[in-house]
């Protein structure tokens, strides 16, 4: 972002991933620029950088966001988990895993966004229907797959953790 | 953040108010719910006392959005931007909430109703800040109703419509009607409630109030929706609403 205060800096300190992190900052960075930028965690995707499209989604203090509508300083003392996060503590190893076998990704460019809010549906105690995961994705853009293999790959890992064969 | 990161603002200077404490939570008072400024849709998706005495904004959170934006988004970020098509603002009118404004020479209270005067325009001014809402607590024996028309779930309305009406079996009772999305800001409807309350449900009244939302409605036009279209679907919304809350 370029404006007035360019030049003003800065430091934060927080922990990405489990790791304390304290860096310096432009106040007006975007936390998506940050994480990509300064930290190389390139995982997380940018593409609407106005909230719409979900490319962005990691989570802070628990609970999903979308990280280009958050201020880097904003992250100051919070617990941020990326999509490489996520893998390393294999919570989302069973859904990478569906997500290739039902070919859920063709060009990757929103799968970062969709394991990290899929994440968020598997650890939430909403109903396990296809239309419930289909109104919980609904904030994430994908425009290779048409969807459907992504909810068959959701739909694979709720069914599997819940006990029951997949169909 | 969307009119920072798209230029369409650049603000000398840019003040977080995520810290202050003061801003934030829900709290059940004798005579109402005070809901600090920065709360978040999350947060009162999650509470049981927003569930209990404010049934309607309950109702239309999951109209809101999505999951990661519902975890950030705040009511008073939502009043003070005032999108025309967005859900809290009209539930604010409709649940005739007080909104508390802090300025320089001290706070004042605007209702709901006054608070919103044209696009994305509203009553605060540049050097206040909305610290609170306080919704009247919920009476029994009312039926409350939200309902939207959008292109896919989370989308913003193209026209919404929240509200409620007494409880008072096959006769319409004391509407409160508050249309969203069609107008430049929520418009409480007046010319439909006054041609629907005291009758039965009947064709007649209902041809009566389409006729009358024309008078209370003036729909903008854009490239998502013509203002014909959405004048059809507010009259469509409100039989819809109107007929679904009387069954209930
Ligand atoms: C993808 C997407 C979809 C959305 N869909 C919907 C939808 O379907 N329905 C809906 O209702 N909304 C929707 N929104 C809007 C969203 O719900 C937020 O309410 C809105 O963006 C405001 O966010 P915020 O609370 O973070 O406020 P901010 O964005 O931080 O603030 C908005 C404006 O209000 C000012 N402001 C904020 N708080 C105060 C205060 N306490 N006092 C004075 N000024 C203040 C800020 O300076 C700014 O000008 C959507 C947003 C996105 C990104
Ligand atoms: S880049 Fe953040 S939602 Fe699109
Ligand atoms: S796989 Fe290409 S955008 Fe989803």
């Amino acid at each position: 972002m370029t404006g007035p205060a360019d030049n003003v800096r800065l430091t934060i300190s927080l922990r990405v991933n489990g790791e304390l992190i304290e860096r310096e900052t432009p106040v007006r960075k975007n936390l998506v620029d940050f994480l990509r930028d300064d930290l190389g965690l390139t995982g997380t995707h940018v593409g609407c950088e106005h909230g719409v499209c979900g490319a962005c989604t990691i989570r802070v203090d628990g609970r999903s966001v979308r990280s280009c509508l958050m201020l880097a300083v904003q992250a100051d003392g919070c617990e941020v988990v990326t999509v490489e996060g996520l893998t390393a503590s294999g919570e989302i190893a069973d859904l990478q895993t569906a997500f290739v076998q039902r070919n859920a990704l063709q060009c990757g460019y929103c799968t970062p966004g969709m394991l990290a809010t899929a994440a968020d549906f598997l650890a939430s105690e909403r109903p396990r229907s296809r239309d419930a995961i289909r109104e919980f994705m609904s904030g994430n853009y994908c425009r290779c797959t048409g969807y459907q293999a992504i909810v068959d790959a959701i739909e694979d890992v709720a069914r599997a953790r819940a006990g029951q064969d997949t169909p | 953040m969307p009119m920072l990161n798209m230029r369409v603002s650049s603000p000398a200077a840019l003040i977080d108010i995520n810290r202050i404490e003061t801003l934030r939570g829900i709290e059940d008072r004798p005579d109402c719910v005070r809901v600090g400024a920065m709360t978040r849709y999350v947060e009162l998706q999650e509470s049981a006392v927003i569930r209990a005495h404010v049934p309607l904004l309950a109702m239309a959170l999951p109209l809101v959005a999505h999951v990661a934006i519902r975890n950030r988004g705040t009511i008073g970020g939502s009043l003070c931007l005032s999108d025309p098509a967005a859900e809290t603002p009209a539930c604010c009118v409709a649940a005739q909430a007080q909104i508390v404004l802090a300025g320089p020479s001290g706070c004042r209270t605007v209702a709901a109703e006054d608070f919103a005067i044209g696009l994305y325009e509203t009553e605060r001014q540049p050097d206040e800040i909305l610290v609170e809402v306080l919704f009247p607590k919920a009476v029994s024996g009312r039926i409350f109703f939200v309902d939207e028309f959008s292109r896919r779930k989370g989308d913003f309305a193209i026209v919404g419509l929240a509200g409620s009406i007494r409880d008072k079996g096959s006769t319409v009772n004391d509407p409160r009607l508050v249309f969203f999305g069609s107008d430049n800001r929520p418009i409480l409807a007046h010319a439909a409630a006054a041609a629907i309350d005291g009758r039965p449900w009947s064709d007649a009244v209902r041809q009566a109030a389409s006729e009358s939302l024309d008078d209370d409605l003036d729909p903008m036009d854009s490239i998502h929706a013509s203002a014909n279209y959405r004048r059809r679907l507010a009259k469509v919304l409100l039989s819809r609403v109107i007929t679904r809350a009387l069954a209930s």
